[in-house]
């Protein structure tokens, strides 16, 4: 056994509606926002070994581009020569590139059939903000990453914020984070997922976590109301393009967070509601937001097992779905908090802990930075 | 009338051997197929009037009746059905239009039957809805886009945002509009008893609000259609929401007529006409020639209500329903209710009813669709009418993209209908749609409002099993999750209306 | 004490509870056989009074104060201690019919032997009288008011 699956994006693609996943996920942050090399999180994913069957693994990291903190950095998957000078001349045309170069690697005799792994650090062409009055930067940016990944071939954009970079490809975790050298990396916050695919091969496109902007998704289990969040996306101009269910997790964040505005809590209230009864019980105020959202949200509600972990600039988002059908323990010591699907990977990189508990069902464990940034991300507001 | 060439349509057999001449059939038969003739003290029994409505088989103490198709047949031809020539003959004896009721009775596809259900296995646990908490509850209204949230001086996030009235069901089943003269006051209680009990919402149809089901009205939906019967400010206040009655499926195009001998005092006093005249509801509203006059009615009923109640309008199901629903959604209707091909009536022209309209299952797949291209699903719920015969078929709308069914016939055949399709004649011997006060109580409110009940507890312990099978616990993930359904034995551009994928894929 | 109360406005008129009260208190007690061999001897308890649309079935009311205890001069007609049910003795019975003259409510008839009067026992010790049982509209009900 030494060929391992690698089909091509649109071979994934032509095999089935989407893909789900059982998987290990984790997750390490530092408050202060104090960066520390990507070792620890490699260590935390190959003590969940067995969660993972090699054909997905990978890392989101943050903080690790303080030289190009204020550009986004694209990191591309491209099948092969004729991709990359498709989707560069995309870019062209809407990016200036400051840097390109080959995101770089150690040849691993585990992992095979790669595609070729480019990164650009790039900004917005101020003409081409010029012509979209009423949709702003960001805007753009995912409405270019559906673009390529959903109609250029042998193209994926997986990674598109600033300051942040995803790793990720088929393989175990442990050697997709060797692959891609994260230990040379130094991030405040990293994410991190082992794959354990059922329902398609593994491909490298499809592998965790899913990014979009800031935002990145590892996702351990099934969204069993899939087939509405997608289309229920579709009527805010997100088009699923990755045919995997993390996918509508990205997006809803993007659009519940970034779009709408909603803070971390009322998003996640709104993507696992509490249940009805227990909407009645709260108080008025309370309650009266609750049922709003759940009602307004109703397409976005995510049903099914699931586990999930969000990284975004300022921190990262633990949480389960409604009745806790999969394992999610969070953990803090000093300044670090953690998150992983077993308690036995946070102990493996810290077995002293300060404390250590299980999510809650629908309630989210959110982990933040108590320090700002040094240069605060922020959109300039637009009319 | 002399109908010599109309041959009857069943027969009508005795057992001898278990016949004990109680006579019970010959009370109960307002046709009069059964009589007992005192000198020789035998009850007997002519099929010619019979309808097959089962009432005297159903009531027969020793089960002595049976009741069969008539063995009179034609010479077989696949063109010319028996059903062909007997209309034929009616017709050249009558010179009128056939009339029929209920619903579509052709075997028309039934895309339900050709639609599975998806359940979870291994990767997704499936959830047990005896142990676990199964969500039901549905909110139909207008929802915003996005909700904003302010934060007060202590830190608490508070609702900025204004939404619409809703209607909470706890079931996403309501019973469809059928007005009081249609059916009897009994079944009227029963279904406004029924729907309260429910948490749901019974429609009152073109017929007004009896002042006695004034008590229900929370769980009533009231409707305004061409006749404007029954229509005053109190009506319209009163109710959960308002109906704004375009078209039914069993009739697009048509308007409805009561007759004047079943105007009696209570229903004149409820649809404020004098007492025996002809209720008659024109095929349009007369104020609503246009897209743009519909918006004026859905607002003039706003301001009359002070936005306080959720507009309906019903449609029924024609080929341009899905451009019909968007002006609908477009004109301000808070929810939009579409009435199938199958969806069922007191009194329609057999012919209309039998070929006009298109099934709910297209039509709701295409609006959704329609609804959801546009980016104004969350203007409108949808509800589906017309032909829900099953807990299986409710799932499968749902599936589709309805919020909630309307379920009229399935509520009739609950409180006992036998489908026979004579609701027109006004002699129901199941007491259902009658204004007979020898047959009207033959339904016991109390008797048929817990049927009812019953049948909304069955269809909807059902659609949790369901629901837990394919490993999600609340309704709105299944609502339009076009995922969890397949299809077989349809063709690529049926399946690609229905926006689902062939079994297998 | 449960009484059989009658609800005309929903009674249909059938008769199937006087055709089942006629089975159950039949030797044979099958409803064929009770028809066919027993119908002369036996008296139903319950009767359908009917003007116009207006039904409903009529029984005996076991009178608190029972004008038919006060006129059976042999005893015949006594209270059962226990239910409290006005109950007719056939083997004491004579046969002078003042019991049929008092009774207000006229639910006490000849039995049909002409031996001995007929009247409903609230089918003797049965959870539920049949009447009550097979009435298909609920039209009569067995309840304490």
């Amino acid at each position: 056994m030494d060929v391992q699956p690698n089909p091509s994006k649109e071979f994934a693609l032509s095999r089935s509606e989407r893909d789900s996943a059982a998987c290990a996920v984790g997750g390490i942050l530092n408050e202060q926002g104090r960066t520390f090399d990507g070792s620890r999180i490699l260590r935390m994913m190959a003590n969940m070994h067995d969660r993972s069957n090699g054909l997905g693994g990978g890392f989101a990291a943050y903080g690790i581009y303080p030289e190009h903190k204020d550009l986004y950095a694209f990191h591309v998957m491209l099948d092969n020569a004729a991709a990359r000078e498709a989707f560069e001349e995309f870019l062209r045309r809407y990016y200036e590139i400051e840097t390109e170069e080959v995101i770089p690697t150690a040849p691993l005799r585990e992992i095979r059939n790669r595609p070729i792994l480019r990164r650009y650090f790039v900004s917005l062409r101020q003409r081409v903000l010029g012509e979209h009055y009423d949709l702003t930067e960001q805007d753009l940016v995912v409405r270019h990453v559906m673009q390529v990944n959903g109609n250029i071939k042998g193209a994926v954009v997986f990674s598109s914020g600033k300051n942040m970079g995803i790793f990720k490809g088929v393989g175990y975790p442990e050697d997709i984070g060797r692959f891609f050298r994260i230990e040379e990396y130094e991030g405040y916050l990293w994410i991190s997922h082992g794959r354990f695919p059922t329902n398609t091969t593994g491909w490298w496109g499809g592998a965790h976590p899913f990014g979009l902007l800031d935002f990145a998704v590892v996702h351990n289990g099934e969204i069993s109301s899939y087939g509405i969040n997608r289309r229920y996306l579709a009527n805010f101009g997100y088009h699923c393009t990755m045919h995997t269910d993390t996918e509508v997790v990205t997006y809803l964040f993007d659009m519940l967070l970034r779009k709408h505005g909603l803070g971390i809590e009322e998003a996640c209230i709104a993507l696992a509601p509490p249940f009805w009864d227990d909407i009645e019980r709260m108080e008025p105020q309370k309650r009266e937001l609750v049922k709003a959202l759940r009602i307004t949200y109703a397409g976005a509600l995510l049903n099914g097992p699931f586990g999930v972990i969000l990284g975004h600039t300022r921190g990262m988002i633990g949480f389960n779905d409604r009745i806790k059908l999969r394992p999610m323990y969070a953990a803090r010591r000093g300044d670090e908090v953690f998150l992983a699907s077993e308690e036995a990977a946070i102990r493996e990189i810290s077995p002293q802990l300060d404390s250590v508990w299980q999510a809650d069902g629908g309630k989210p464990v959110i982990c933040e930075l108590k320090v700002p940034l040094a240069a605060p991300e922020k959109e300039p507001a637009r009319a | 009338m002399r109908r010599w060439l109309v041959q009857p349509e069943f027969k009508v057999e005795r057992d001898p051997a278990r016949c004990i001449q109680c006579q019970v059939c010959v009370r109960q038969c307002a046709n009069d197929v059964h009589s007992y003739d005192e000198d020789d003290e035998l009850v007997s029994s002519d099929g010619a009037s019979c309808v097959g409505c089962h009432r005297c088989a159903t009531l027969c103490p020793t089960g002595a009746i049976a009741i069969g198709r008539s063995q009179l047949d034609f010479k077989p031809n696949a063109n010319w059905t028996p059903e062909n020539i007997r209309n034929v003959y009616k017709q050249a004896e009558g010179g009128g239009v056939l009339l029929s009721s209920m619903g579509n009775d052709k075997p028309w596809r039934v895309y339900w039957d050709h639609l599975l259900l998806n359940a979870a296995q291994v990767t997704n646990p499936s959830i047990d809805p005896l142990r676990e908490p199964m969500e039901l509850v549905t909110y139909l209204g207008r929802k915003p886009d996005q909700v904003r949230v302010e934060r007060g001086p202590d830190g608490k996030a508070k609702l900025a945002t204004e939404i619409a009235p809703q209607l909470k069901l706890r079931t996403p089943i309501m019973f469809s509009a059928m007005s009081y003269g249609s059916i009897s006051y009994n079944a009227s209680r029963a279904l406004a008893q029924a729907a309260a009990e429910a948490g749901t919402f019974a429609n009152t149809g073109e017929g007004g609000l009896h002042t006695d089901f004034r008590p229900y009205a929370s769980n009533m939906i009231v409707q305004v259609a061409s006749g404007r019967f029954g229509v005053d400010p109190d009506y319209l206040n009163i109710a959960a929401a308002v109906e704004i009655k375009i078209g039914q499926g069993a009739k697009p195009g048509i308007g409805g007529h009561l007759p004047g001998e079943k105007v009696d005092a209570a229903i004149s006093r409820t649809r404020m006409i004098p007492q025996g005249t002809d209720a008659i509801s024109p095929a349009p509203h007369h104020d609503i020639y246009s897209i743009e006059d519909l918006l004026q009615l859905i607002c003039a009923i706003k301001e009359a209500t002070g936005h306080r109640k959720p507009v309906s309008v019903k449609i029924a199901a024609v080929h341009n329903v899905s451009a019909v629903a968007s002006g609908a959604v477009r004109a301000g209707a808070d929810i939009v209710a579409i009435d199938g091909l199958r969806g069922g009536t007191g009194a329609a022209p057999t012919t209309i009813r039998d070929n006009v309209g298109i099934p709910i299952e297209l039509a709701l797949a295409a609006v959704d669709s329609r609804l959801r291209e546009e980016g104004i699903r969350n203007r409108a719920s949808l509800v589906a009418a017309g032909s829900f015969r099953s807990a299986a078929d409710v799932a499968k709308a749902i599936a589709l993209g309805a919020d909630a069914v309307y379920i009229g016939t399935a509520a009739a055949v609950a409180m006992g209908c036998h489908l026979c399709q004579r609701c027109y004649t006004g002699k129901c011997n199941w007491g259902i749609a009658t204004q007979d006060p020898f047959l009207t109580k033959r339904l016991n409110p109390d008797v048929a409002t817990r049927r009812l009940t019953n049948l909304l507890r069955g269809w909807s312990l059902e659609i949790k099993e369901m629901l837990g099978g394919m490993g999600v616990n609340a309704i709105e993930s299944l609502r339009g999750n076009r995922e969890h359904l397949r299809a077989v034995g349809l063709s690529d551009r049926e399946m690609a209306i229905l926006g689902v994928k062939p079994a297998g894929e | 004490m449960k009484r059989i109360y009658a609800r005309e406005e929903f009674c249909l008129g059938c008769r199937l509870c006087e055709i089942q009260c006629l089975v159950r208190h039949s030797k044979s007690k099958k409803i064929i056989k009770a028809f066919r061999q027993e119908r002369d001897q036996i008296t139903p308890g319950v009767m359908v009074e009917s003007a116009g649309h207006v039904t409903f079935a009529m029984q005996c009311r076991h009178c608190d104060s029972a004008p038919c205890l006060e006129a059976c001069i042999t005893g015949a007609m006594h209270r059962d201690p226990k239910t409290g049910a006005v109950l007719c003795d056939a083997d004491r019975c004579v046969g002078c019919w003042m019991c049929v003259m008092t009774c207000p409510a006229g639910a006490v008839r000849r039995g049909k032997d002409q031996k001995a009067a007929s009247k409903c026992d609230l089918c003797a010790g049965d959870k539920t009288p049949v009447c009550v049982l097979n009435c298909p509209n609920e039209a009569i009900v067995y309840e304490e008011r």
